[in-house]
């Protein structure tokens, strides 16, 4: 359709703008961690390192770190496994009830986090378990599974199932179709839905806040726990400016992982 | 390793049994989802019908596990938390129009107007900041809303403060990928010779648009509003953060929580009727494959 030249670059003037808008606020979090003020006040001033070495040394956040870090490396190895499983199950299986599955592998991200929060605390209680690592990471996988079943699902539907007919013929069997064949061609999808799935489980808080023990504090809890202390202002900048680069790089090799594949399959 | 005859032998029985095949590769994550989290959401339920009853001395209460609608009662008899209802699902819908509206034409930029070399880095600028921590973004928000010292205070001399409009624009700004990527996705499937034809035919670009772009969009469009409406729907950080004395239903679900858990539970209830409901409605546009 005709776009007027006026009409395109207004449109490309909106774009720039909401772009400018998305990253601002975490630009800003990552230049207050080099502030000199103590406030998050406008404008900022000064460059100091100050805070980012009395964070190194902070035992705080460190604890909150590791915590994190486990729970999410857990939480995205198990949903790996079930969600690359489900995936081939509903991409190259036609059965009864399969729109049920599908429907229900959604539903932990669907439902808000508060409703699979507070389902899976009740759900612990019931059994008689107590809320531990164990428990925040059954809880994180649950909606983790969603993530990596998505990215395998449409690698897989992109795949042209005759190249496993082909391998078949050829005399392999179902391993080393898998092992030769499926497996290199999905395994780019593999390792973008499990970053993904990290990253998804590092960044999470509403879940956590339900099914985490009592001072069980991983890092954004660390960060809301802390915000509203004034003094500790500089090292809440400092740890978020870590969240954010430790959630977005994983995100970023995602993406091109996925951007590489799409035009070695040939579309 | 297993050897090689062994390894053909199951191999061979495997490919002759296609519902074998498939019980293996579904067992494991269909009795995850059904064993932790249908079976939460059951239990979730069962906690609803519980209820706290006066102890006869009138001094404790007990726990009550006898079924009843107590809790439902309650939450149906006493406005303030039908109030609450209502002002958390009117925040959800003026959250999903923000980002509609919002969506619309970046993703149109992006898809339709922009460079290939140019498209390919916006999706990436759209779609990182998603991940760079939802708490993180909150707090930032705090810095920028601030009535007393912060960025919009002090660079354009007005802020909507801590209140309802700062958190509806807080969430607006959170979940704005999750609607831009999809819209995004169904506009590139979109052929173009569709938006040519249209134009041929003496349409406008304002009528192509509403009666070419818009109807193929429409799950699309559904699959953004099912993340932004459901996100806001249970949100209680940041009510906590920007939203000063702003009450979601997350807020009254998150103090009950610990006090009362079996009313907890039923106002949880109301977010997962609405889901369903959305979510089956949803279905049948065709948005769930666009997830």
């Amino acid at each position: 359709m005709y776009v007027s030249r006026l009409a395109r670059s207004v449109l490309g003037a909106f774009t720039a703008l909401v772009l400018l808008v998305l990253y601002f606020p975490i630009a800003y979090i990552a230049r207050l961690s080099v502030n000199t003020a103590k406030t998050y006040a406008w404008p900022p001033r000064g460059f100091t390192l100050e805070w980012w070495r009395a964070a190194a040394h902070a035992s705080g956040p460190r604890d909150a770190l590791v915590r994190s870090l486990e729970t999410a490396l857990l939480a995205s190895t198990i949903a790996l496994i079930l969600g690359t499983l489900a995936s081939f199950a509903l991409t190259r299986h036609r059965f009864f009830g399969r729109n049920v599955v599908s429907l229900m592998a959604v539903l932990p991200i669907a439902l808000p986090g508060i409703v699979t929060g507070i389902a899976l605390n009740s759900g612990f209680h019931r059994v008689g378990v107590n809320l531990s690592l164990f428990t925040l990471v059954v809880a994180h996988a649950t909606f983790c599974i969603v993530i990596v079943y998505n990215n395998v699902a449409a690698r897989l539907r992109r795949l042209a199932p005759s190249l496993e007919e082909a391998s078949a013929d050829l005399g392999a069997d179902i391993f080393q179709t898998f092992g030769y064949v499926t497996f290199p061609l999905m395994r780019s999808a593999l390792v973008a839905g499990g970053l993904l799935a990290f990253a998804l489980s590092f960044d999470e808080i509403i879940v956590t806040t339900f099914t985490a023990g009592a001072g069980f504090e991983t890092l954004p809890l660390w960060i809301f726990n802390n915000m509203f202390r004034p003094n500790n202002l500089p090292l809440v900048n400092v740890v978020a400016t870590v969240v954010v680069l430790l959630s977005i790089v994983p995100v970023y090799i995602a993406q091109r992982l996925s951007d590489g594949v799409v035009g070695a399959t040939g579309h | 390793m297993i050897g090689t005859g062994l390894r053909r032998r199951i191999s061979r029985v495997l490919w002759r049994r296609p519902r074998l095949r498939l019980g293996l590769l579904l067992g494991g994550p269909l009795v995850w989802l059904l064993v932790a989290y249908i079976g939460s959401l059951i239990a979730l339920l069962v906690t609803s019908l519980y209820h706290y009853q006066d102890d006869p001395t009138g001094l404790v209460q007990h726990l009550s596990t006898s079924p009843s609608a107590t809790n439902y009662r309650r939450l149906l008899d006493q406005h303030v938390y039908r109030d609450v209802a209502f002002r958390t699902i009117g925040a959800a819908l003026t959250v999903t129009v923000i980002d509609l509206l919002v969506a619309l034409p970046v993703a149109f930029y992006i898809a339709k107007l922009a460079a290939p070399w140019l498209r390919r880095v916006l999706v990436v600028a759209v779609t990182m900041p998603l991940w760079a921590g939802y708490l993180v973004k909150g707090y930032a928000w705090r810095a920028i809303l601030d009535p007393a010292g912060g960025v919009l205070h002090q660079v354009f001399g007005h802020s909507p403060g801590f209140g309802l409009s700062g958190t509806t624009l807080t969430l607006a700004y959170l979940w704005l990928p999750y609607m831009i990527i999809p819209i995004y996705a169904g506009l590139e499937r979109l052929p173009n010779s569709l938006l040519e034809a249209s134009t041929d035919l003496g349409a406008k670009a304002a009528t192509t648009f509403a009666r070419i772009v818009l109807p193929q969009l429409l799950p699309s469009i559904v699959a953004g509003s099912i993340f932004t409406f459901a996100l806001t729907l249970g949100d209680f950080y940041m009510n906590q953060i920007v939203g000063g004395t702003t009450q979601f239903l997350g807020n009254v679900v998150y103090r009950e929580f610990s006090a009362n858990l079996p009313f907890a539970a039923a106002y949880a209830t109301l977010p997962i009727v609405i889901m369903v409901a959305y979510l089956l409605g949803a279905r049948s546009t065709g948005a769930l494959e666009e997830l």
